[in-house]
C-alpha cells in the first residue's frame, strides 16, 4: 500500500493547450434535462407550496400571500398529536423492518445458493400488484373472525399488546397495532433491496479471515460483516422511514380515529377543508422535520458512502 | 468499495480510482448530501421571497360561461360518471341504455368512469374551471353539496328547459326542491342516495338496532360500529336522532350532533369512519352495524344474505348524485338530450334495474316490473308515500358554515 501513498502527483501540465470550450460545456448540456426536470417537477412546486403556505383566504375570495406565517405555528399546534404519531409508527415500521429484513437480506446474499434469484423475485413480486390491494389484503389477514386474531387471542398476545395500548379489546383492526403493521409490510422491501445490495458486495473471504484469527461467528458478524452492511443500514432505513412518515392509506384502512397520521391531516386539510395553507404549512412542516431527522441521523451513523 | 483493487492496475491508475471514488463528482457521500440539501434548501427559501400572485378568487367566472356549442357538427358527449353507476350486458363492455341513446340520436357517448370520490374530483376539476377552460366534460355527476358549490361558484352553465320536457314533466315530486337549485335551473338528479342503518344479522347474534342510539349507546356493540366520512350523513342521521331537522338545524344543534358523537368516539364505541370500504367490514362481520347508503345495502343483499338495513323511526337522510354541465363544455345541447333520454320511464326502468339506487323518475314503476318485480316494489327503488315521508335532506351551508363544520368534523375523526 505505500506505493500507492507515494504515487507521483499528476502534476499539472503547463504545455498541453487549454480545453476547446464545447468540450468545457459538455458535462453541463448532459446536465440539462436533469436539472430542466428538477426545476420543473421538484423547485416550482415548492415554490408555489412555500407561497401558498403564507397566503389567506379562502376558495371563494381567492388566496392572497399576506406572509401569515402564524398558519405554521397553529398547524403545529393543533396537529403536533398527529406528527408525534407519524413520528412514532414511521420508527417503529422501520426497525421491524430492519429486524425482519437484515436476516433475509442475509440469507439472499450469503445462504441462498441457486435460490437467491427465486427468493428475489418473491421479494418484489408483491410490486406487481397495487399499494391499495395489498394494503386491503391485510383487513382479510387481520378479519375479527379471522384465524390469525384467533390464535392471538387464545394465546392472550392481544391481552399484552391491549395493555401495552397497541390494540383495543380482541380485535387487531382499527388499532394502532395494525396501522405499523401494514406501514412495516408495504415498505419492506424498500429495506430489503439496499441490505442486499450492500451485503452481497461483501468479500467472502473477509469472513474466511475473521475465522482464521479465531473470531466466533457473532464475532465476525458484529465486527466485520455488521459494520461493512452499514451504507445498506442506513440508505434501507432512510428509503423505509421517510415515505411511511408521509404514508396515509395505512392509516386509513387499517386504523381509527386515534391512529390519524400527519399524511390524513394534510389530505382531509385539502380536500375536503380546503385549507390550502394550512396543508401546504404542514407539509413543508414535514418536510423539515424529516431533514432534520435525516440529517442528524445520518452524522450519528457515521457512514461515508450511502450505497 | 475500496477493498477491490486489481493487482494489474499501476499505483498511479489505483490512486486515481480511490480519488474518484471519494473526492469525485461522481461520489455520493454523506457530505456531498448534506451539502447538496443544505443548498436546495437555501435555493428554496431565497426563491421563496418571489411570492407567487396567490390563487385567485373561485367566483369570478361569472355564472354559467359557455362555450360555442358545436352539439350540431361533433355528434358527441363526454360524459363523467362514478363507477359502477352505468347498466352494463353480460359482456360488461357494453351499456345497452347509453346504446339505444346512440342508435335513436346518432350522438355517440364517451363514457368514463373517472369519478370516485367528490373531494377528489373537485381537486381535479378546480384547476380548469377555476381559469375558464373545458374541463373536456359535457356531464359530470356529482353529489348535492358539490353541486350547490358547483352552482356558487358559476362554474356549471344554466340548462336549457325547452331540451328536458321530459325531466321537467317526471321528476319525482321529492325531488323538486332543493334549496341549492331552486327550479333545478342548474341541474337533475341522476340517482337518489338514501343513508340509512345496514347491519350483519351474524354479527349483530340477537342485539336488536333500531335507531343510532342502539348504534352510538349499546355497550354490546362497542367498536363495531361505524359511521361515514361523509359529514352530512353522519351528521345527519344522528341530528335526526335526536330530533332536529337537518333541514333546518342551527350551529348549536351542529355542535351537539358533534358531541353525541364525540362521546361515542372516546368510548371506542366507533370503529372506524369510512368511506365506501364499509361494505367489505359488513359482510366480513368486523363491523355488526353502520350507517350505510341504501343502494350499497340493495347490493350487498344479494350475495351475503346475512346483511340487512333499518330504517330508524326518527327518519332517514336523502340525497342525490347530480348531472351538470360544467362551464365551456362543447356539447350542451347534446348533453341536455341525454339527461332528457334518462328522465323517459323505459330508461330510466332499464338503469334502476340494474343499479339500484333511489329512481329520480315518475312512471317508472310499471316498465320496472316488466324486468325486475322484486325491484318495482322495493321501497329503497321507489319510495312509497311512508318511506318518503321519513325521508329528510340535509340543508345547503354557506362557505363558511361549510369550512367550520368540515373543521369540526375533521377533529371528531381523527383529523
Amino acid at each position: 500500500m505505500a506505493a500507492v501513498t507515494e504515487a507521483p502527483p499528476l502534476a499539472p501540465q503547463p504545455a498541453e493547450k487549454p480545453p476547446r470550450k464545447r468540450g468545457r460545456l459538455v458535462p453541463y448540456w448532459l446536465l440539462l434535462p436533469g436539472i430542466l426536470w428538477l426545476i420543473v417537477f421538484f423547485a416550482l412546486p415548492m415554490i408555489y407550496q412555500a407561497s401558498t403556505s403564507v397566503q389567506t383566504g379562502s376558495l371563494e375570495q381567492g388566496f392572497k400571500v399576506t406572509w401569515h406565517f402564524q398558519t405554521y405555528w397553529d398547524a403545529l399546534a393543533d396537529y403536533w398529536p398527529q406528527f408525534l404519531r407519524s413520528v412514532l409508527y414511521a420508527g417503529a415500521a422501520t426497525i421491524l423492518c430492519l429486524v425482519l429484513g437484515y436476516p433475509l437480506a442475509y440469507l439472499i446474499a450469503f445462504r441462498a445458493g441457486r435460490w437467491r434469484n427465486l427468493i428475489m423475485i418473491l421479494v418484489i413480486a408483491p410490486f406487481f400488484t397495487s399499494f391499495l390491494i395489498r394494503t386491503l389484503a391485510w383487513k382479510t389477514i387481520l378479519a375479527d373472525g379471522g384465524p390469525v386474531v384467533g390464535a392471538l387471542n387464545s394465546l392472550h398476545v392481544l391481552d399484552v399488546t391491549n395493555w401495552l395500548g397497541f390494540t383495543s379489546g380482541d380485535r387487531v383492526l382499527a388499532t394502532p397495532l395494525a396501522v405499523v403493521c401494514g406501514l412495516t409490510y408495504n415498505f419492506l422491501p424498500f429495506m430489503i433491496l439496499p441490505l442486499y445490495t450492500s451485503l452481497e458486495r461483501i468479500d467472502g473471504r473477509l469472513h474466511e479471515a475473521a475465522g482464521d484469527l479465531y473470531a466466533a461467528p457473532f464475532t465476525t458478524f458484529r465486527k466485520v460483516t455488521f459494520p461493512l452492511s452499514m451504507p445498506g443500514v442506513v440508505s434501507g432505513t432512510l428509503l423505509t422511514f421517510i415515505p411511511a412518515s408521509g404514508d396515509y392509506v395505512n392509516a386509513d384502512l387499517l386504523g381509527s380515529t386515534d391512529t390519524r397520521m400527519v399524511g390524513n391531516v394534510i389530505q382531509t386539510q385539502f380536500l375536503r377543508i380546503l385549507d390550502y395553507p394550512t396543508a401546504a404549512a404542514l407539509s413543508f412542516i414535514l418536510m423539515a422535520a424529516i431533514l432534520i431527522m435525516v440529517t442528524l441521523y445520518i452524522r450519528k451513523s457515521g457512514t461515508e458512502d450511502l450505497v | 468499495m475500496e477493498q477491490y483493487e486489481p493487482e494489474r492496475l499501476t499505483p498511479a491508475q489505483v490512486a486515481a480510482m480511490r480519488r474518484s471514488f471519494r473526492n469525485g463528482r461522481a461520489s455520493l457521500s454523506r457530505r456531498s448530501l448534506l451539502r447538496a440539501s443544505a443548498g436546495g434548501a437555501l435555493a428554496v427559501g431565497g426563491l421563496g421571497a418571489l411570492s407567487a400572485c396567490g390563487i385567485p378568487a373561485a367566483g369570478k367566472t361569472q355564472g354559467g360561461v359557455s362555450a360555442e356549442d358545436h352539439s350540431a357538427k361533433e355528434k358527441t358527449i363526454n360524459f363523467s360518471n362514478w363507477t359502477e353507476y352505468m347498466d352494463v350486458d353480460d359482456s360488461e363492455k357494453h351499456h345497452p341504455t347509453l346504446d339505444a341513446f346512440t342508435k335513436r340520436t346518432g350522438i355517440k357517448v364517451k363514457y368514463t368512469e373517472d369519478i370516485n370520490d367528490n373531494v377528489e374530483f373537485f381537486g381535479k376539476i378546480k384547476p380548469q374551471l377555476a381559469a375558464g377552460q373545458d374541463t373536456g366534460r359535457d356531464i359530470i355527476v356529482v353529489t348535492d353539496w358539490l353541486a350547490a358549490r358547483l352552482i356558487r361558484f358559476g362554474w356549471v352553465q344554466k340548462l336549457d328547459a325547452s331540451n328536458l320536457p321530459h325531466a321537467y314533466t317526471n321528476l319525482s315530486q321529492q325531488f323538486r326542491d332543493t334549496d341549492w337549485d331552486p327550479g333545478r335551473a342548474y341541474s337533475y338528479p341522476w340517482q337518489g342516495i338514501s343513508t340509512v342503518i345496514a347491519y350483519n344479522k351474524k354479527a349483530l347474534d340477537g342485539v336488536e338496532v333500531k335507531s343510532v342510539s342502539d348504534l352510538l349507546d349499546n355497550p354490546k356493540l362497542k367498536g363495531r360500529v361505524g359511521f361515514l366520512s361523509e359529514m352530512r350523513d353522519s351528521i345527519g342521521m344522528t341530528l335526526l336522532d335526536m330530533g332536529k331537522d337537518p333541514a333546518k338545524f342551527t350551529d348549536d344543534d351542529f355542535d351537539a350532533a358533534i358531541a353525541r358523537l364525540q362521546k361515542a368516539v372516546d368510548k371506542g364505541q366507533i370503529r372506524r369512519f369510512t368511506g365506501n370500504d364499509y361494505t367489505s367490514d359488513l359482510t366480513k362481520g368486523d363491523l355488526a352495524a353502520c350507517v350505510a347508503w341504501a343502494g350499497d345495502v340493495v347490493q350487498l343483499k344479494a350475495d351475503s344474505p346475512d346483511v340487512d338495513f333499518i330504517i330508524p323511526d326518527s327518519g332517514y337522510l336523502t340525497s342525490t348524485d347530480n348531472m351538470l354541465i360544467p362551464n365551456k363544455a362543447r356539447h350542451k345541447t347534446n348533453a341536455e338530450r341525454l339527461m332528457d333520454y334518462y328522465y323517459e320511464p323505459e330508461p330510466a326502468a332499464e338503469l334502476a334495474a340494474y343499479i339500484n339506487y333511489v329512481c329520480p323518475v315518475d312512471g317508472v314503476k310499471p316498465y320496472l316490473a316488466k324486468i325486475d318485480k322484486d325491484a318495482a316494489n322495493n321501497p329503497l327503488i321507489i319510495p312509497d308515500k311512508a318511506m318518503a315521508a321519513k325521508s329528510h335532506a340535509f340543508r345547503s351551508l354557506t362557505q363558511k358554515e361549510e369550512t367550520a363544520y368540515e373543521e369540526k368534523f375533521a377533529k371528531l375523526t381523527g383529523a
